[in-house]
């Protein structure tokens, strides 16, 4: 099963907006509720497209610089990339098949 | 689209909902219980439930899990579908959803409270981008800025409160000269620097293109309007029950609250309801838990008297 990997504030361009696939990144912290209700299916679309897209989980905590540089004012917070740029945003908890939908607007 | 067929049906998975699962499924009735969001509904957002009695600190996120997984660990399974009606079939009750329908001989509402929108321009659009309905949430993300707390109830102190531990200042926006919270809550408010008060002041629009800037009020008295600039603007103006999806099934008092006796039946049978989806719930965890409790047994001897094998 493929997990979601860490990223940093200082890891953030060369993993995420660098990437040459569709990128999923999780906006978490510790916390959150909602978040680790979240996680799991982030997990399970990890699994399902793997090797397509890559999935990474940014805490807001110790990454402030990133959050604020995506306007990140409430997590959950999922955010699709592609080539670097913003595809579509999900916030706060939803249903799998809604962040399925989000994704796939990368593709 | 499969018809799948239980005993009881459980709409709602906050504390009734899990309360009345674990005694469904324990009684040996095959239940299911239907979420849309997420598990532990208004406790799952509160960091810290200290009134819970025998637990006497616990996250409000992970008191929900331990419930679900007791109520799993019985038998009851859980599906996370959004209910969109109940239709009579026979003696038996049709669950609909957006996926499939799940049928019963009796069916719990367990199906809580939300919060009320403000229902001005610019709400909608920044929920999640400075708006929000949750300060234990998404407070952390304003440190050092000044933030907008709407209302005067226990909810507005206590979450304006908790909210100070992060922001420059906090304004309480509040359309009344006076608080309605608790008079420990209020002594507290007045005691924060923090908090600034503004009386007799409405949200009229919140301003704002990517992120929350600024606040469009109105003072009800003089009829004047100003700006101020906030970087959130944090809603606390009451709930209601979530019973739309019911469309007339069974009887609700003027705020759509519904109707039981004190075994949480309906004057339906076969249809009961928990927790803070009833009239006059005390709306506590210990509450609600009790009231799901009292419906499970209630449709146990339901299901005895009407389904005689």
């Amino acid at each position: 099963m493929a997990k979601p990997v860490e990223v940093s504030d200082s890891d953030w361009d060369t993993q995420v907006l660098q990437s040459d696939v569709p990128v999923l990144v999780d906006f978490w912290a510790p916390w959150c509720g909602p978040c680790r209700m979240v996680a799991p299916l982030v997990e399970e679309l990890a699994t399902e497209y793997e090797g397509k897209a890559k999935f990474f989980k940014l805490n807001t905590d110790d990454n402030i610089r990133t959050a604020t540089r995506y306007g990140i004012r409430s997590i959950p917070t999922l955010i699709v990339f592609k080539g670097g740029e913003l595809v579509d945003q999900v916030i706060g908890f939803r249903p799998k098949s809604d962040l399925k939908k989000s994704l796939e607007k990368a593709f | 689209m499969a018809n799948r067929d239980y005993d009881v049906v459980i709409i709602g998975g906050g504390p009734a909902g899990l309360a009345a699962g674990l005694y469904a499924a324990r009684g040996r009735h095959r239940t299911v219980l239907l979420e849309k969001g997420v598990i532990g509904g208004q406790i799952s957002l509160t960091e810290l439930v200290e009134n819970y009695p025998g637990v006497p600190n616990v996250n409000g996120f992970d008191l929900a899990q331990t419930m679900l997984q007791q109520a799993e660990s019985h038998g009851m399974e859980t599906e996370y579908v959004d209910v969109t009606g109940i239709e009579k079939s026979g003696q038996r009750w049709v669950v609909r959803t957006g996926a499939d329908d799940f049928t019963a001989k009796a069916v719990i509402i367990t199906a809580g409270a939300e919060y009320n929108r403000l229902g001005v321009p610019g709400e909608e659009k920044l929920t999640g981008k400075g708006v929000s309905y949750c300060a234990t949430c998404d407070a952390a993300f304003f440190k050092e800025m000044e933030v907008a707390v709407v209302g005067g109830g226990d909810a507005a102190m206590d979450e304006g409160l908790f909210t100070t531990r992060y922001a420059s200042k906090v304004h309480i926006l509040h359309r009344r000269d006076e608080l309605r919270a608790s008079r420990i809550l209020q002594d507290r408010a007045f005691a924060n620097p923090k908090m600034q008060f503004h009386w007799n002041t409405v949200v009229e629009e919140i301003l704002g293109e990517e992120l929350v800037t600024g606040v469009k009020l109105r003072d009800i008295v003089t009829g004047e309007t100003s700006e101020m600039p906030v970087s959130a603007v944090f809603v606390f103006i009451g709930q209601h029950p979530n019973t739309g999806f019911l469309d007339g099934l069974v009887k609700m008092d003027a705020g759509t609250h519904i109707l039981v006796d004190d075994w949480m039946r309906t004057k339906v049978p076969g249809i009961f309801a928990a927790g803070d989806v009833r009239q006059n719930s005390a709306r506590q965890v210990a509450s609600s838990v009790g009231d799901g409790v009292t419906a499970a047994i209630a449709a146990d001897h339901y299901i005895t008297d009407a389904f005689p094998d």
